[in-house]
């Protein structure tokens, strides 16, 4: 049977990814937050899994304001960077599990929750950064990956409560697919940051912080937090957080901090980073 | 009932709800045209011309000419789709995002590198730091 083995948390800054395809990753403005991916690297490449589902958030790249689905699911062989107006990123494509997508769309939409089936679909620096810094830049990435879109930029996103029930039932779809598979849950964004208005540039390190920390260990309550705290606390676009809460609600209750690591700023956002074990 | 609005005292701070996105929608939509290479050659070649094939209003196309990010926001723009703007300029969010401060671009990237600017003060409109 597949199973769940770890859970990754990572912010997916666009400015990360061009420092990483224009070779600035040593720059002094850069390297100390690099630094924090590095054991990572090492870690990844010894605990590679067979299928990553990545819980990014599409930023008007796939999806414009003619559709903007709450949770969407990648379902195909083949997913292209996409062209964010500077041209698409130099990273390879992204190969899908189309098998183990489409028994998890079915099994989570009969556990009650309506995700959108997208066959096409080009995925941005939210799905493509997170890669780069746990996989570095090989010419095509380790393993597959199941993109999981989460609309976090038209007001209202899902709630916390409502991604961390997600996240159980994405583990109950993953522990009933036949197939032996080493399973990895990515929840990316985050964290605090603010791109728009006088506010723009908002870092809230001792929240940031909290944040991780309830995230490990108490999760459930940690999910009942109110939209209005992230805008208020974490800034208008920090509200990515939510995603986090898709990936702990995958894990089980208990998990062992692999890797911690916490960094301000990357361009306009404080960085924060993890590795969970799913404890058995 | 109209929304229900509880980020309304987030100082500095516009929300992208549902009443914004009806308001740009023609904005964002000619934001996300700029994805293709060729469009962005037409927009660079003619930027007048190029806005005048979208129904967007003339203060949203005055708005973009002088690419005042604050008034794009204001009039229903969100960040994610005008990055496609400030991209086709060769900006980084960090230069885009700064014009809306009041800073320098060295001054915000500064502060972001000092950690960035406080929460203290800037939870409620009118909150002591």
């Amino acid at each position: 049977m597949a199973r769940i083995t770890a859970g990754v948390t990572t912010s997916h800054v666009p400015a990360i990814g061009a420092a990483i395809d224009q070779g600035r990753t040593s720059e002094p403005y850069w390297a100390p937050m690099f630094a924090g991916y590095e054991f990572s690297k090492r870690w990844m490449a010894e605990h590679t899994p067979d299928v990553v589902i990545l819980v990014y958030n599409d930023h008007a790249s796939a999806f414009s304001l003619d559709i903007v689905p709450t949770f969407a699911i990648g379902c195909a062989e083949i997913f292209p960077p996409a062209d964010e107006g500077w041209g698409p990123r130099p990273v390879p494509a992204v190969h899908g599990h189309p098998a183990l997508a489409a028994h998890i769309t079915q099994s989570v939409i009969q556990q009650d929750f309506d995700l959108t089936f997208v066959h096409k679909m080009d995925v941005d620096h939210g799905l493509t950064v997170p890669l780069s810094l746990l996989f570095g830049g090989p010419r095509e990435w380790p393993c597959r990956v199941i993109p999981l879109a989460v609309n976090v930029v038209l007001y209202p996103p899902p709630s916390g409560r409502r991604c961390y029930a997600l996240g159980k039932a994405l583990r109950q779809a993953v522990e009933t697919f036949d197939e032996d598979l080493d399973v990895q849950v990515w929840g990316t964004g985050g964290m605090s940051h603010q791109l728009q208005g006088a506010r723009a540039g908002l870092i809230n390190r001792s929240w940031d912080n909290a944040f991780i920390e309830r995230l490990i260990n108490e999760p459930d309550e940690l999910a009942q937090t109110p939209h209005i705290e992230y805008v208020r606390e974490a800034g208008s676009e920090g509200i990515e957080l939510v995603m986090w809460l898709i990936m702990r609600g995958a894990l089980a209750e208990k998990v062992t901090t692999t890797h911690r690591f916490y960094h301000v700023a990357a361009s306009n956002t404080a960085v924060g980073h993890l590795i969970l074990d799913n404890a058995k | 009932m109209s929304l229900h609005k509880p980020y309304a005292d987030v100082p500095g701070t516009t929300i992208f709800d549902a009443d914004q996105a009806r308001k740009g929608y023609h904005l964002n939509q000619f934001c996300m045209s700029l994805m293709k290479a060729e469009n962005r050659a037409r927009f660079k070649a003619d930027e007048r011309a190029y806005l005048d094939e979208w129904p967007m209003s003339e203060e949203q196309k005055q708005a973009m000419l002088a690419r005042d990010y604050s008034r794009l926001i204001e009039l229903g723009g969100n960040i994610y789709f005008l990055a496609k703007v400030f991209s086709t300029d060769g900006l980084s969010y960090l230069q885009a995002v700064s014009t809306m401060t009041g800073m320098s671009v060295e001054e915000y990237r500064n502060m972001m590198l000092a950690g960035g600017r406080s929460i203290e003060g800037n939870r409620y409109v009118g909150e002591k730091k």
